[in-house]
């Protein structure tokens, strides 16, 4: 008998039974950092804190920071532990780019209903087969391990009927991670272009929100929302493969029940 | 501009590399230490008010030597040094890519990372002063196209590829099944990264030295210290040595257990693509437990560490222990798995006196008898005071050889782990990080990744970056994949892209 039937049955099952049930793991991820005080009482020098200028500080007092920007490098959150503090849990995704804003506004929270039922107006009829194509269009690589993580048995992001394609002709859903080179914009658009509707898109890792570090220059677009139309934007550096999970569920109308610890 | 002799520096770099005359000059410096047993490591150019300087790098036994020329201001050429050195190939390419100019005599002077049609067109120029450049598009009808002979056909296979994997396009030349020759885009992710690091502090180089090539943050963030440490004279707390080897080490298990997933799907074992899978996802969980980011980001800083393991050392040994027991028994099974072995015996071969002209790094390197690891010949933070010894001479050269390579990495990196984790539970309260204040200067910063020797060379002007150009193994490797194809067919194709093991990300920056 082959020696992989004894080693495939050593250790069980490994597999999460999240979103069912609650993970500790993915309860406890630092996600991006967000602002714990909106209103301190010293503003001065915050916003030069932050190495992608996520953080603007206004007239009045008040403090703002964009989780798109963010690249959890944390020196935020150890300078001003009275300010900024880091977000708990996999949920980071957000359905429209101001949204990524903390602390979010009222406004953007009326507006966000409406297109959460719109976009699950589009994907309610993938129900449980719904496939992934993923383009990298100049990430640092990071994102791609992440993904490519949710295949393990840990995640084994079959269970929950989502799977991946070769051809963006059986594509649901698009994956896009890098900060938006040039190079890749063209083949980007084509993979788009090739996908059948309805189709979501979804911005993997900081980098694709709005460039991230790499941010816009010569050779970048400073995020992928130029070059394809985003439904999703998930900010992390790169994002945990709960977080990137968390966000494709979202995208189906199929969001998780919150848990402890969020 | 005065001859040879000295540590002559050239304006605006202080402390720039040794300053030969002339390119001829300084190509012969070149060659005679690498006649002399050096390892011809990179070349890299650099705009100057002065002219623009290219400056290439030779590593030896506990050094890597930076020699130097400078080309006027307005001259469009200079003899390459490709047609003496092989290994320039793609470097002389990439330079001609980000500044224009022309190595007479380069055997194919073909765009590599930045395509343009327009000769005269703008181009980054990194260590020109002043803004960034606008938007610079490329163009691949730059490329030209050419199949090798009668009845071959090119199969294109990328940029966008079937599985998750990064931007590269491979054109495949085949007349049906062999693989005839190969021929490889890189340019479709280029991302300006050595422009950007232009505009940031010193300090803050880090973070973007974290983010040029993923799979080796830990890497790239050490080769970038280093220099910096170096400009500053100074050496890390023993404490920060010790976690800089805890991360370094976990992200060579990591890398090295991505291949044998990789080679193992390739190879249609589901239960070993799992088993690795599962090791690897328990790697990341055990560094994101101990830092708070899977890829081991925010630790290294100028200077040290930013903070200790948040992970009790006692616990940190017993999931050590558990991994290895489990990564050991896996990968015994998996090299006694002969349908395994078929596929990747004299798969992909790679010559020993081309891996040894080349100065191949990192495992392939070492599958092919060439091995010039930086924890051993220019040793760094904790290593020197670390049990490392030398691994077993491989000379196969195939995929099989460095599959092998990396599981003997592997018993080593948990050989260290321990080692530094012991050490580490001796250690009392102290500080993590010593003060790394860097005005100007220029200096090389070096380190292991798992794809082998990742080279920094860091310029900083009053606490600002001037130029740096990282060098990641992914850049120096990737041009080995065009020659090792030889007999090899389409489905050998996985097989030895895995047991390369690269990163896109790092070969066009």
């Amino acid at each position: 008998m082959s020696p992989w039937v004894l080693r495939g049955l050593r250790d069980g099952v490994v597999t999460t039974r999240w979103p069912g049930r609650p993970d500790p793991y993915a309860d406890r991820w630092r996600g991006p950092a967000t602002v714990a005080d909106p209103r301190p009482a010293e503003v001065a020098g915050l916003a030069s804190l932050c190495p992608t200028g996520a953080i603007t500080t206004a007239a009045d007092g008040s403090v703002r920071l964009d989780q798109g920007r963010c690249i959890q490098c944390g020196r935020c959150v150890d300078q001003r532990p009275d300010v900024f503090g880091w977000s708990l849990g996999p949920a980071a995704e957000a359905l429209t780019r101001p949204a990524l804003v903390m602390p979010q506004t009222s406004e953007t929270e009326q507006g966000l209903a409406a297109v959460r039922a719109g976009l699950a107006a589009r994907t309610t009829a993938l129900r449980r087969s719904v496939h992934l194509r993923h383009v990298d269009a100049g990430s640092d690589g990071a994102e791609e391990q992440e993904i490519a993580a949710l295949l393990n048995p840990v995640y084994d992001i079959h269970r929950l009927g989502i799977f991946f394609t070769a051809s963006p002709r059986h594509a649901d859903v698009l994956l896009v991670t890098g900060a938006g080179a040039h190079g890749m914009a063209e083949p980007l658009r084509r993979t788009y272009t090739g996908m059948p509707d309805p189709k979501v898109v979804v911005a993997v890792g900081t980098d694709a929100v709005s460039g991230g570090l790499a941010g816009s220059g010569y050779a970048t677009a400073g995020g992928v929302g130029d070059v394809v139309p985003v439904d999703v934007w998930v900010p992390g550096s790169p994002p945990s493969p709960f977080t990137i999970l968390h966000a494709l569920l979202v995208a189906l109308g199929r969001p998780p029940r919150r848990t402890e610890g969020q | 501009m005065n001859a040879g002799a000295g540590a002559a520096s050239v304006s605006g770099t202080p402390g720039a590399g040794t300053l030969a005359a002339s390119v001829p000059e300084l190509w012969d410096l070149v060659a005679s230490e690498v006649a002399g047993g050096a390892r011809f490591a990179g070349l890299m150019a650099t705009r100057h008010p002065a002219g623009l300087a290219l400056s290439a790098h030779v590593a030896g036994l506990g050094r890597v030597a930076t020699w130097e020329a400078v080309l006027p201001p307005g001259a469009g050429s200079y003899p390459a040094l490709s047609s003496a050195l092989d290994a320039a190939f793609w470097y002389e390419r990439e330079i001609h890519d980000l500044f224009g100019i022309i190595p007479e005599g380069h055997p194919r002077l073909e765009p590599l990372i930045l395509p343009l049609l327009d000769e005269h067109a703008p181009r980054p120029q990194p260590g020109a002063p002043g803004p960034a450049p606008p938007g610079i598009w490329p163009d691949e009808h730059s490329i030209p196209r050419h199949v090798m002979g009668p009845g071959l056909f090119t199969i294109p296979h990328g940029p966008v590829r079937s599985g998750v994997m990064e931007s590269i396009e491979y054109l495949v030349e085949t007349p049906g099944e062999d693989i005839a020759h190969l021929n490889m885009r890189v340019f479709y992710k280029h991302r300006g990264i050595e422009k950007r690091f232009e505009q940031l502090p010193a300090a803050d180089g880090v973070l973007l030295a974290e983010r040029t090539e993923g799979v080796a943050s830990v890497a790239h963030a050490l080769a970038y210290c280093h220099a910096l440490e170096r400009l500053a004279g100074i050496s890390v707390p023993w404490p920060a040595g010790l976690v800089r080897v805890l991360h370094a080490e976990l992200e060579r298990l990591a890398a090295h257990l991505d291949a044998a997933v990789r080679l193992a799907d390739a190879g249609g074992l589901a239960v070993a693509t799992a088993r690795f899978g599962v090791a690897k996802e328990r790697i990341a969980r055990l560094v994101s437990r101990m830092c708070g980011s899977r890829f081991g980001r925010g630790v290294v800083v100028p200077g040290g560490v930013r903070a200790l393991p948040q992970l009790g050392l006692a616990e940190f040994r017993a999931e050590i222990g558990r991994l290895e027991r489990s990564i050991t028994a896996d990968a015994r099974v998996l090299m006694g798995t002969a349908s395994f072995l078929d596929r990747l015996r004299r798969t992909g071969p790679l010559r020993p006196e081309r891996a040894r002209q080349h100065g191949a790094l990192g495992p392939i390197g070492k599958a092919s008898g060439f091995s010039d690891d930086a924890r051993l010949s220019r040793p760094y933070d904790a290593y020197p005071s670390l049990g490392l010894t030398g691994l077993r001479p491989h000379t196969d050269g195939d995929a099989l050889a460095r599959l092998q390579v990396r599981w003997d990495e592997v018993r080593q990196s948990f050989h260290l782990l321990r080692q530094a984790a012991d050490e580490l539970a001796e250690v009392s309260e102290g500080p993590l990080r010593a003060p790394c204040e860097v005005s100007s200067g220029r200096a090389t910063g070096w380190a292991e990744a798992p794809q082998g020797e990742v080279l920094y060379d860091v310029a900083v002007q009053d606490g600002q970056i001037a130029r740096c150009r990282p060098r990641s193994a992914s850049f120096h490797n990737l041009v080995l994949f065009h020659e090792v194809f030889a007999g090899d067919i389409l489905t050998d194709f996985p097989f030895i892209e895995a047991s390369f093991g690269l990163s896109v990300a790092g070969v066009s920056l």
